[in-house]
């Protein structure tokens, strides 16, 4: 394998990566202030794109993204507010099965809005052919675009959790509910922000990476067990560990089809990577069996 | 059996009888295929309320197992082995001499040999069986999030592999699957004249299926397993082998799927990668809690009347967002299942209290 070839698949790996990333970070944050994993974290991504295409038709492209973006904000603490908050003690089924029916019906609330037609935003800058060589590979603008949002998204959120009020407020629900609603926290509305801010980034990531990988309507069911898969890789609730996770199995997806294996069963490697890392350490590659041996798994 | 339990099935019996006899005497026969398929249907959905409601895992894969089944008979049925024969496959002939193989002709006129439907059928259950324990053993060891995770992912898996492997016939799936001879006589099939009779091997094989379910959940198994969805811990440290209980209630469920896969595709006469489709295993969900969790009345019931109606295109192109809008709304109304709101409740006088 070539130098060029090499560095192909590595910007590849690394563009699908950030984004199972960013997904995976969704599924974090809900988890992490409410032990819920939300199933419908890959419809927010869905959302963000289609709409942000949607929208793009009469608002330019900037303005069309931030809309979208606050637009599925509000889905998802909207979605919070009917479906979860006023719930006394669910189980953990009922929980899995009402996002699970969130799911659906964001799904098919999309199909018969946009129909099943493959869509896509245009490039952020230059077209499908512009390419910049880097280490001799060719690399679409796009990319960069990805990369460079998402590595600023991500560091945005940790500067979030540590440094303002409401960032920490809601760390200190995840750390211990009770306390912290001791200390005249609301919990609940923390809930509710975790939605929000949930939604926010996976429509981030819908759109940035629409121009790259087209949106449609069932996209997703896919990205969701991807990044609920980077987060089990990194171990549930901890960030950074999916990020690394993420280009992990991003880069190991790229290569798995520069090695000729079939891209029909490239769904199949991440779930493989999910089921067997479910089985042997279900606390993460980089998580702490301790700390994990306090969860439900 | 007590008394209850006979008398339920008896009306259960006369229901199945008394259906066939009101579409007969009004010329509304054609219902009786859509019957058929959701009684098929039906049988997955017990199976799989035995794991949910009794046994207290989640299974968001069951369609694959369902696909495991149809599909493996299908392929064993449809695949003509005259050539591996003439080339002196050893084992195809082994086959041959034992009488395990038919010849008939395809639609095209050629000769045609292969596997018994039920060689193809009982193979189709062994692997199921052998898939079952090879999932379960390591999944059944995780809980709540990742169990529902590990197996929707399980049901991708196979999903996948249908859509993409040649000789399932990838995204066509396989058609022209031949009847199913169960008995001289007694053949599943998609025959108009054979209706009637394929409505009541349906019916038999349900019920049978039924009562077999409503024995085991009211024996020492039964008994064990209402302990370990309880509290899992507890029943633990009463003695029970939980982890083998919930392996094995996982693997007569899968078989129920299989079964149910292998009749239904017989009877259709093709199976498609939608059948394994994820949103085909999150309906037996749904449908398992409506139902009620634990209540194989309920799953009966609901699976029914849902299937048939899904099936009759009652729901229009709102198929799926009525199952997932209804499975929002049991969950957060009335998370013990429809037959158990509160209303309900009242209107029986509230005589039994079930938990």
């Amino acid at each position: 394998m070539s130098l060029e070839l090499f560095s192909q698949y590595i910007f590849a790996g690394i563009t699908y990566g950030i984004i199972y990333a960013i997904v995976a970070i969704g599924f974090n944050i809900i988890y992490n202030t409410t032990g819920i994993i939300n199933f419908a974290q890959g419809e927010f991504v869905m959302l963000g794109g289609m709409t942000a295409i949607s929208l793009n038709h009469f608002l330019p492209l900037p303005l069309a993204i931030i809309s979208a973006v606050l637009f599925t904000m509000l889905m998802g603490g909207l979605i919070e507010i009917v479906f979860i908050r006023w719930l006394q003690k669910p189980s953990v089924l009922r929980l899995i099965i009402i996002t699970i029916g969130i799911s659906i019906l964001s799904r098919e609330a999309a199909l018969h809005v946009w129909g099943d037609s493959v869509r896509a935003l245009p490039y952020f800058t230059g077209n499908v052919v512009s390419s910049v060589d880097i280490l001799g590979a060719s690399i679409s603008p796009q990319v960069l675009w990805v990369l460079a949002i998402c590595y600023c998204l991500v560091i945005i959120l940790s500067l979030f959790f540590k440094f303002t009020p409401l960032g920490r407020e809601m760390q200190a629900c995840a750390a211990n509910r009770l306390a912290a609603t001791l200390c005249g926290i609301n919990a609940k509305n923390m809930v509710t922000f975790s939605f929000m801010l949930s939604a926010a980034i996976g429509a981030v990531a819908g759109c940035v990476v629409s121009p790259i990988t087209s949106s449609q309507y069932d996209m997703g069911t896919g990205l969701a067990i991807k990044g609920f898969t980077v987060a089990v890789l990194g171990g549930l609730g901890n960030s950074m560990a999916a990020v690394a996770a993420g280009l992990l199995l991003g880069i190991i997806e790229a290569f798995s089809v520069g090695i000729g294996f079939p891209l029909a069963f490239q769904d199949a490697i991440a779930i493989s990577i999910l089921l067997i890392i479910l089985f042997v350490r279900p606390h993460g590659l980089f998580g702490n069996k301790e700390a994990a041996g306090l969860k439900e798994f | 059996m007590d008394l209850k339990k006979i008398t339920s099935i008896a009306l259960l019996i006369t229901l199945v009888v008394g259906i066939q006899l009101t579409t007969q005497l009004t010329g509304t026969s054609y219902y009786l295929t859509q019957l058929t398929m959701t009684m098929y249907s039906c049988l997955l959905i017990i199976g799989l309320c035995l794991v949910m409601g009794y046994a207290g895992q989640i299974s968001l894969g069951h369609a694959g197992f369902f696909a495991i089944g149809g599909y493996t008979s299908a392929a064993l049925t449809t695949t003509n082995l005259l050539e591996a024969l003439e080339r002196g496959s050893g084992c195809v002939g082994l086959l041959n001499k034992m009488g395990l193989l038919v010849s008939s002709t395809s639609l095209f006129g050629e000769p045609m040999l292969t596997v018994h439907p039920w060689l193809a059928c009982l193979l189709a259950i062994a692997l199921t069986v052998l898939v079952a324990f090879a999932i379960g053993i390591p999944v059944l060891k995780l809980k709540g999030h990742y169990l529902a995770m590990a197996t929707l992912g399980f049901g991708i898996i196979i999903y996948r592999i249908v859509l993409a492997v040649a000789f399932l016939g990838e995204a066509d799936g396989i058609s022209d699957v031949p009847g199913f001879t169960l008995l001289p006589g007694l053949t599943v099939n998609g025959d108009i004249g054979n209706r009637i009779t394929n409505y009541y091997i349906a019916a038999t094989i349900l019920i049978i299926g039924f009562v077999l379910l409503l024995n085991l959940i009211d024996s020492r198994v039964g008994r064990a397993l209402r302990a370990i969805h309880g509290a899992e811990d507890a029943a633990d440290a009463m003695g029970i082998n939980t982890a083998r209980y919930k392996l094995y209630t996982f693997v007569i469920s899968a078989v129920f799927a299989a079964v149910a896969g292998i009749l239904l595709t017989h009877y259709t006469g093709g199976i498609s990668p939608g059948d394994a489709g994820v949103m085909k295993s999150v309906r037996y969900v749904a449908i398992v809690a409506i139902g009620g969790m634990a209540s194989l009345w309920g799953a009966l019931s609901m699976g029914g009347l849902l299937n048939f109606l899904s099936l009759r295109g009652f729901f229009g192109s709102y198929d799926d967002a009525f199952f997932g809008a209804i499975l929002i709304l049991i969950m957060l109304f009335a998370p013990q299942g429809i037959l158990r709101l509160s209303l309900w409740n009242k209107f029986k006088g509230g005589k039994k209290e079930v938990q």
